[in-house]
This record gives C-alpha cells, sequence and structure tokens, in this order.
C-alpha cells in the first residue's frame, strides 16, 4: 500500500510572461528522503514556494494533498502549522541573537503573553540534542559557523514538531566534513519517521542519500528515479536533467578569428573576510581578443565573485595572484580604474546595482562615462540626449523616448540600457554576467546578435551564465567553476551539457 | 531670432491643441510645479486674509530677509538627504561659526574680507570632519551628526561664556544681514538699481532661454510649441517684474537676497548642469550601482559634508549679521527648520530626488506661513500645529504623486 505523505497534483503557477510551472506532479512517500532535481529556472523554488504557501491557494492550479487531506495554505504559517517546514539556503536566522533565541523566535514558549525563557533554554537543549550539536544554548548565532548554523536551522524545525523537513541546497555552504555530518542527520531524522525534501545541485549526495529523485525541467516533471530500482545514478540524472534540444536561438557568428591573450588571470585567488573563506580559489584563465568565453557553474559556485574580484573589487576581499591585461600586470582598487582601462562589468542584479530605476535612459546610459558628454565639468545636455538616442536605436530599446524612466522598462529593455551604459565606456573587455536572466526570448536574441556585433568590433566577452543552452550556443570557450575553483576548460567543440554538468556538480 | 523653426512640427498640436498641451504639460510636471503653486494659494490667502498686508513692500522684503539663513541652510540639505544621510549639527554649527565671526571681528578687530574666508574655511573644514566619519569611519549620519550637535551647542556656549551676547560693530559686516543694494536715485519713489537688477535679470532670463531652445532645434529635439514658449517666458518675466516693483518700493533688493539667490544660482546649476552633481545624484538613487560604476562614493560623501559645513557657517554668518550680535542661543532648531524646507520643497528620504530650488521653495513656504499667521495675529501654539500640518501634507502630496508615477 502506498503511503504518500505529500501528493502535490497538476500543479500549474504562471508569472506575467512567463509559465514557471506546467502541470507538475509531486509524490513524497512518508519516510523518504526524497531528492529534487534540476537546472537553475527548472522550477524547483517555485514549485517549493507553492507548497510553504509563499504562493498562496489560488495563485496557481492545481491541488495539494498532505497527509491524506487537500491543503489550501494562505501564507507559510499555515504550512508550518500543517507541519512542512523550509529551509533556505540563506539561513533565516539572527545572528545577533542567541541559539536558543532563534530556535524559539516566532514561536516562543509563553504563559499569560510572557515569554518564559528558562523553558526555552530547557526545550531548545533538548532540539540540540536531537541535532547532535554540541553548543551552549546561549551562544550567539554569529560565533557559530556555517555548518552549525545549518544544524540550528533544523533544530527550529524540529522544534515547530515537523514532519515534512525541505532543505534547499543545505551544503552549498559548507565543507566536506559539515556536509558529511548532515547527510547523517537526515538519514537519523529519516529513521524518526521525519520526511525530507532534499533540493541540491550535487548529484554525489543525491546518489548517497536519496530514496527517490524527482527530476523537474522547463517547469514540468520529467520523471521519478527510484534508488531501489537502481536508477539514481549521476548519468541518468544529468540526462533527464538537460535532455531539452536547444533551440535555435544563438545567432551564428561568421569567420572567427581570435587575436591576442587580452586578458589572463593566474592563481587568482579572492578570499572574502566577511565570509571568513576563500570565493575564489587559485583561478587560472585567459581571453583572447574576438572571443566569447563562457563560464559555466551553478549559483553559488562564485562566478560573481570572480568577477567582482576583478573589477575593481568593490566587495574589498583579500587578493592574491596576477591578473594581466594586453600582457600588462595590473590591479584595480576601485571600478573606476577597471573603466579607466576599458573593463566593463554588466552585473547580474540589474535592479540591485546595475541601474538607477529613479532616473532616465539617458542619464543611466551616461552614468559610467560622464567625461565624455562634458567638457571642464559641465555636462553638454544636448550631446547627452543625442547620444542615448543613437543607442536607444541601435539597441532597440522600446521606450517613448530617453527621458523614459528606467524602472518603468521591460526587463530586456532595461538590461538593453545596462549594454548601452557599458558600450558607451568603449571597454576591451566586457563582462556580463547573466545577461539575459529573466528577459523573454525575442529581446534574448537581440542581446546575442548585439554580443555578436561588439566582437566583430573587436571587443572580447566574458559570459557568466547558469543557463547551459546560452553558454553552449554563444561561448567559443567554456570554464566551468564550482566552490570557487575552475573545474574544467572545455572547448567548444567538445561541450556538451553533460560534460559541463559533470564539472559543475563536481 | 528665428523661434520660426520647425514650428511646422513643432505645434503639430497646434489650433485646440494649445490648452491640451497645457494641461498635459502641467500633468507631467505637477510635481514640480506643485510647490509653486503652493506657494502662490498661500500668498493669496494671506492677501485676502490681511487685506494686502501679506504682499506689501515692506512684509516681503522682511519675509525674505528672515528666509536667508535657513535657506542656505536648506540648499545644503537638499544635497545631503539626496545622498540619503542627515546632518543635525548644522543648527548649532551655525550659532558656534556665528560667534566665531563676531569675536574676530569685535575682540581681534579682523576686517571682514578676512573674517568672512575664514569662518567659511572652518565651516568647510567642520564638514569634512563630518564626512571622514560617516564615509570612512562608517557611523551613520544621524548619529555622527547628533555628536556634532551637542559638540556644537557646547562650544558655542564655551566661547560666549564669559561675554553673554557678543555684540558686532563692524558696519560692513552688518549690512550683509540688513543693508541694501544702494538706491543711486528713486524713481516715483521706487529704488532705481533693484529695478535695473530686475531688469538685467529678465533680459538674461530671456536670452537664456532662447538660446536653450536654438539649441535643441539645432539638434532637431522636440521643443514646446512657441506659443506655450513665449507664454513661459512672459509670465516668468511678470513674476520676476512683480517681485522686484515689490521689493523695490520699500529698501530695494537686500544683500541678503543677493546671496541667497547668488546660493540658488550656483548650486542649481552645480547639481543640474555639472558631472560633480550627477555623480551626487548618482550615489543617492543607488550607491551600490554608483560604486560599479567608477563613481568614488566616498569622494561624494565628502564634498556633500564639506559643501554642507560651508554653508552652516554661510548661515551663522547671515544670522550674527542679522543679530548684529551672537549669543548663546543662536542656531537652536535652524537644521529642523532646513530639513522641513527641503521636504517641503520635494526631497525624497529615499535618496536621488530633490531639487535645491525646491528647496528654497519650501523654506519660503514655511516662512510665508510664520509671516502670514503672525500679521493675523494667529496665537504661537497654533503656528506650530499649522506648519506640521504642511509639512505632513507636502510629503504626502509628494508620496502620492510618486505613486502614480510609477
Amino acid at each position: 500500500m502506498d503511503d504518500y505523505i505529500l501528493e502535490m497534483r497538476n500543479i500549474s503557477k504562471t508569472f506575467p510572461g512567463v509559465k514557471a510551472l506546467t502541470d507538475v506532479s509531486f509524490k513524497v512517500r512518508r519516510g523518504e528522503i526524497h531528492a529534487l532535481v534540476g537546472e537553475n529556472g527548472a522550477g524547483k523554488s517555485t514549485l517549493m514556494k507553492v507548497l510553504s504557501g509563499v504562493y498562496p491557494y489560488g495563485t496557481y492550479e492545481g491541488d495539494i494533498m498532505f497527509e491524506g487531506r487537500e491543503q489550501r495554505f494562505a501564507s507559510i504559517s499555515d504550512s508550518v502549522k500543517a507541519g512542512i517546514v523550509i529551509i533556505y539556503q540563506e539561513l533565516a536566522l539572527f545572528p545577533d541573537l542567541s541559539v536558543y533565541e532563534n530556535i524559539y523566535v516566532g514561536n516562543e514558549v509563553q504563559r499569560r503573553g510572557l515569554v518564559n525563557w528558562n523553558e526555552t533554554i530547557v526545550r531548545a537543549q533538548q532540539m540540540l540534542k536531537k541535532v547532535k550539536l554540541d553548543v551552549n544554548p546561549e551562544t550567539l548565532i554569529k560565533d557559530l559557523g556555517v555548518g552549525k548554523q545549518q544544524l540550528v536551522e533544523i533544530a527550529k524545525a524540529l522544534s515547530k514538531d515537523v514532519k515534512l523537513l525541505i532543505l534547499d541546497e543545505p551544503t552549498a555552504a559548507l565543507n566536506e566534513n559539515d556536509s558529511e555530518n548532515l547527510l547523517q542527520l537526515l538519514r537519523e531524522l529519516k529513521q524518526q519517521g521525519i520526511t525530507c525534501i532534499l533540493i541540491s545541485h550535487k548529484l554525489k549526495e543525491v546518489m548517497a542519500i536519496a530514496d527517490k529523485a524527482t527530476v523537474l525541467r522547463d517547469g514540468r516533471t520529467i520523471c521519478t528515479l527510484d534508488a531501489a530500482k537502481g536508477e539514481i545514478k549521476e548519468n541518468i540524472i544529468i540526462k533527464h536533467m538537460v535532455g531539452r534540444e536547444i533551440e535555435d536561438i544563438y545567432p551564428k557568428r561568421t569567420n572567427k578569428r581570435f587575436g591576442e591573450t587580452v586578458f589572463e588571470l593566474r592563481n587568482w585567488t579572492a578570499y572574502d573576510p566577511q565570509l571568513g573563506r576563500n570565493v575564489a580559489t587559485d583561478v587560472n584563465m585567459r581571453v583572447r581578443k574576438g572571443e566569447i568565453v563562457g563560464i559555466a557553474g551553478l549559483m553559488g559556485s562564485g562566478r560573481t565573485e570572480l568577477a567582482l574580484s576583478i573589477f575593481g573589487n568593490p566587495k574589498a576581499y583579500r587578493l592574491q595572484g596576477e591578473m594581466y591585461l594586453d600582457g600588462k600586470p595590473v590591479r584595480f582598487n576601485h571600478p573606476s580604474e577597471a573603466i579607466r582601462e576599458g573593463v566593463a562589468y554588466v552585473t547580474e542584479d540589474r535592479k540591485g546595482n546595475g541601474l538607477f530605476l529613479i532616473q532616465d535612459i539617458k542619464w543611466n546610459i551616461t552614468a559610467a562615462n560622464l567625461p565624455k558628454v562634458a567638457a571642464g565639468g559641465w555636462i553638454n545636455e544636448n550631446e547627452e540626449i543625442r547620444v542615448s538616442e543613437s543607442y536607444k536605436q541601435a539597441l532597440n530599446i522600446k521606450a517613448p523616448s530617453v527621458e523614459q524612466l528606467v524602472g518603468n522598462l521591460s526587463g530586456g529593455n532595461q538590461q538593453k540600457v545596462s549594454l548601452g551604459k557599458w558600450m558607451f565606456v568603449g571597454p576591451r573587455l566586457l563582462i556580463l554576467d547573466e545577461p539575459t536572466r529573466g528577459i523573454d526570448v525575442g529581446a534574448k536574441f537581440e542581446i546575442y546578435t548585439i554580443m555578436n556585433e561588439l566582437i566583430s568590433q573587436g571587443m572580447s566577452i566574458i559570459m557568466i551564465s547558469s543557463e547551459l543552452g546560452e553558454v553552449l550556443g554563444m561561448s567559443d570557450r567554456i570554464y566551468v567553476m564550482a566552490e570557487g575553483r575552475i573545474t574544467g576548460e572545455l572547448a567548444i567543440e567538445e561541450a556538451d551539457q553533460e560534460k559541463i554538468m559533470q564539472y559543475a556538480t563536481l | 531670432m528665428n523661434l520660426q523653426v520647425n514650428d511646422s512640427r513643432t505645434t503639430a498640436a497646434a489650433g485646440g491643441g494649445f490648452v491640451r498641451e497645457m494641461l498635459s504639460l502641467l500633468k507631467v510636471n505637477v510635481r514640480e510645479y506643485g510647490m509653486y503653486i503652493a506657494l502662490f494659494v498661500i500668498m493669496l490667502i494671506f492677501s485676502i486674509l490681511t487685506d494686502g498686508l501679506f504682499m506689501s513692500s515692506r512684509n516681503i522684503s522682511n519675509l525674505l530677509d528672515a528666509t536667508g539663513y535657513i535657506a542656505v541652510l536648506a540648499v545644503g540639505m537638499t544635497l545631503v538627504i539626496v545622498i540619503r544621510h542627515i546632518d543635525l549639527s548644522v543648527g548649532y554649527a551655525a550659532g558656534f561659526m556665528g560667534a566665531i565671526a563676531a569675536i574676530l571681528l569685535s575682540h581681534y578687530g579682523f576686517p571682514v574680507y578676512l573674517t568672512i574666508p575664514i569662518i567659511l574655511l572652518i565651516g568647510v573644514a567642520a564638514g569634512l570632519i563630518t564626512g571622514f566619519l560617516v564615509a570612512s569611519v562608517g557611523i551613520p549620519a544621524f548619529v555622527a551628526t547628533l555628536a556634532g550637535m551637542l559638540i556644537f551647542r557646547g562650544a558655542l556656549l564655551q566661547v560666549t561664556e564669559k561675554t553673554g551676547t557678543i555684540n558686532v560693530r563692524d558696519e560692513w559686516f552688518n549690512a550683509i544681514g540688513n543693508g541694501y543694494i544702494p538706491a543711486i536715485a528713486k524713481v516715483g519713489g521706487l529704488n532705481l538699481s533693484s529695478l535695473l537688477l530686475g531688469a538685467v535679470a529678465i533680459i538674461l532670463y530671456i536670452l537664456s532661454e532662447i538660446h536653450n531652445r536654438r539649441n535643441k532645434l539645432k539638434y532637431n529635439f522636440e521643443v514646446v510649441s512657441t506659443s506655450i514658449f513665449v507664454l513661459k517666458l512672459v509670465f516668468v518675466s511678470v513674476i520676476i517684474a512683480y517681485i522686484t516693483w515689490i521689493l523695490a518700493g520699500y529698501n530695494g533688493i537686500s544683500w541678503t537676497v543677493v546671496i541667497m539667490l547668488l546660493v540658488v544660482i550656483v548650486y542649481h546649476f552645480l547639481t543640474t548642469k555639472t558631472v560633480l552633481g550627477r555623480h551626487i545624484y548618482a550615489v543617492g538613487s543607488n550607491p551600490e550601482a554608483a560604486h560599479l560604476s567608477g563613481i568614488n562614493v566616498k569622494k561624494i560623501t565628502y564634498v556633500v559634508f564639506g559643501s554642507m559645513g560651508m554653508l552652516a557657517a554661510l548661515s551663522g554668518i547671515l544670522f550674527t549679521s542679522r543679530l548684529q550680535s551672537a549669543s548663546p542661543t543662536a542656531g537652536m532648531l535652524f537644521e529642523l527648520d532646513a530639513i522641513a524646507a527641503a521636504y517641503v520643497g520635494g526631497v525624497s528620504a529615499a535618496g536621488g530626488v530633490g531639487k535645491v530650488t525646491g528647496s528654497i521653495i519650501g523654506a519660503i513656504v514655511m516662512a510665508s506661513l510664520s509671516s502670514g499667521m503672525n500679521l493675523m495675529g494667529v496665537g504661537v501654539s497654533y503656528q506650530y500645529m499649522i506648519r506640521g500640518g504642511v509639512l505632513a501634507l507636502a510629503v504626502i502630496f509628494d508620496v502620492m504623486t510618486r505613486k502614480k508615477r510609477s
């Protein structure tokens, strides 16, 4: 008899312009560890947000059966009440509060409206024992390592009487030892009857621990693999994860010719004093003139951090190693220095740190190179309008005028403004971080065409992308990153999705 | 002068379009014009309620002179708020530096032409220290300048402790806050030099507008239709002429007004026309993006606080000169009046939005309220409540129009 604790039936979820989930079905048996795998953007997080009530009942189609009853969660607190707890990749702990306060935050042990702190500490100790974490409950969270913080999160979940525990990339930030401990703990929780959904990019973990694995791709359920039948194998999972045909939306470049090496990194290491670890380790890479070099890898593999460490180091990492531009050793201490030397960086988060949303198009396009439209510190506003007007036309930015606020544009047009801003700098090396994230296919094609155009003008491009199709479709050479290291270098001829995935999940 | 260029294109909507174009211009720029309209309405209401006393030469002249020392603070505060900070120290900083000026003049016999630059430099130095604490050490501006406020208050008490109020007898210095541009002659009871200055201002304004318009046409940009353009020229010219006429009917244009105008003009051009100004607004709009665009956020923070310090010093000079003395309580609550003026003038606490011209209007709006209510004999208790209400209304209006636009 099948005893399913959770059945999600025919779940569909649409965002404006995008169908994130199509008819997804997902069943989890009581007491198993069920892995949910898929590429970035396959719909795993969306599915879990539907399950936990982040997207409340009514905003999606389909049914959720939990513990044999249909559930209509209106909010996260509803799903928590039912016994479903999600632990996100970015831990939701309060660093300046103690372990016991964190475990019972939002779930305080109280009598007549007053918190009973002594009872809280006693209970917290019991929870800590369950997760085998040997720390004083009065320790502050910020004084614990990431591995132990993760365990506190689980203790917090246990304190809420969890029946279904969902872990989103729990080992992404952990070292090997901590990861192993965590997996061991999950096995023990399973013995105690707690069902667990594990979202992970690390296929080794999935193989080591999962009883079942459901593969999502492009917002659809592809299949559910069973460990008992020997189906949870790396090659099988990867095949299902990437198995789509690459659509031909990548404009071809004719007569490729690569020149001298423009940019090179040797033994490049960036240490983040805030995280207390390397975000990039011993990176060696080079980019030739007229070349698009793709950097593939999963989220959190250190690609953005690497780009920032090159582009003037705004996060103040401690850097080691050498960087060469046209054979000359360089080191940038501020983005302005990088810009002066002809390096440009289009950020992955265009709304957060890329554009000035409350300002208009012309303002944004000239922002990184104002002196070019100014004489002696005075801005020539007419020249500014003329220049931005020409970029608006060349990039086909759809807006009534260059005086339109950038915040009112669609994602694709915002991205084009970003590109225009950095093209106006006239760089030799353009670093694009997720250049087509969250924009529609038509705009994607336009951006790829612009990239090819720039290359033909003699520029070099580093393209960071989580979309395998894009990496394979646009790059001339591919580096794959995992955990801050370059784990593989592939010529485009030998590269395919399986190989990239293998290096990325190393 | 050829204003007819491209008229076929620019006045495509002419005919019945004139009213439509004007309405759409008003609609698009409602935030910008809102303040001017509010000021107009306030002045109108007070004129009616006081039987025209409010708009009398004497009252307007006094009103503007009394606004001066807050207005220059509001200009500096605008930039501080634009880059998402605040400066609570400027009130007592102004009081303290006014006292130093008085001491230099009265006790040490410094001449005016030395005293003023020294005080302004001290102001810049004080502002740079705040900038250092905020940009380099990383202390929240609220706390750093709260500390500065206490320190300046103490310093002011210290330097005025022995003597109490310090009187200033230097005529030149006192003229800054009390003097007027010499009349040369009177024409029908009106101050001739002021009239001439007004006329020059109108001519300069018209010439610069025409120059701008021709430039735009040279680039083939769209401009407003000729009729709207002429209407705007006439409208603004009439306003300048009217204000000049009012002031000329009393003692003419005061030095305080001249200084205030100079500060506004310099800062207006600095913020809207220069690379430095653009960088200030970039830092306010999105500090991270500004940094990644190669803008030195720290340097901008220093510059803005440095300029704030200088304007605080100027405010101190204006105030001391106006009272012809420095007192232990000078500068009290100036900072809050300046902040209120900036917010009434349309500055946004979220950063990156706000004009210095707006803040000046904001300062005049607040001063008009005080002046008008004084004339009407409204009690001080009600005055505070009404001014508080106006401040809240101004910000509510700002938030509403912003929401509507996005």
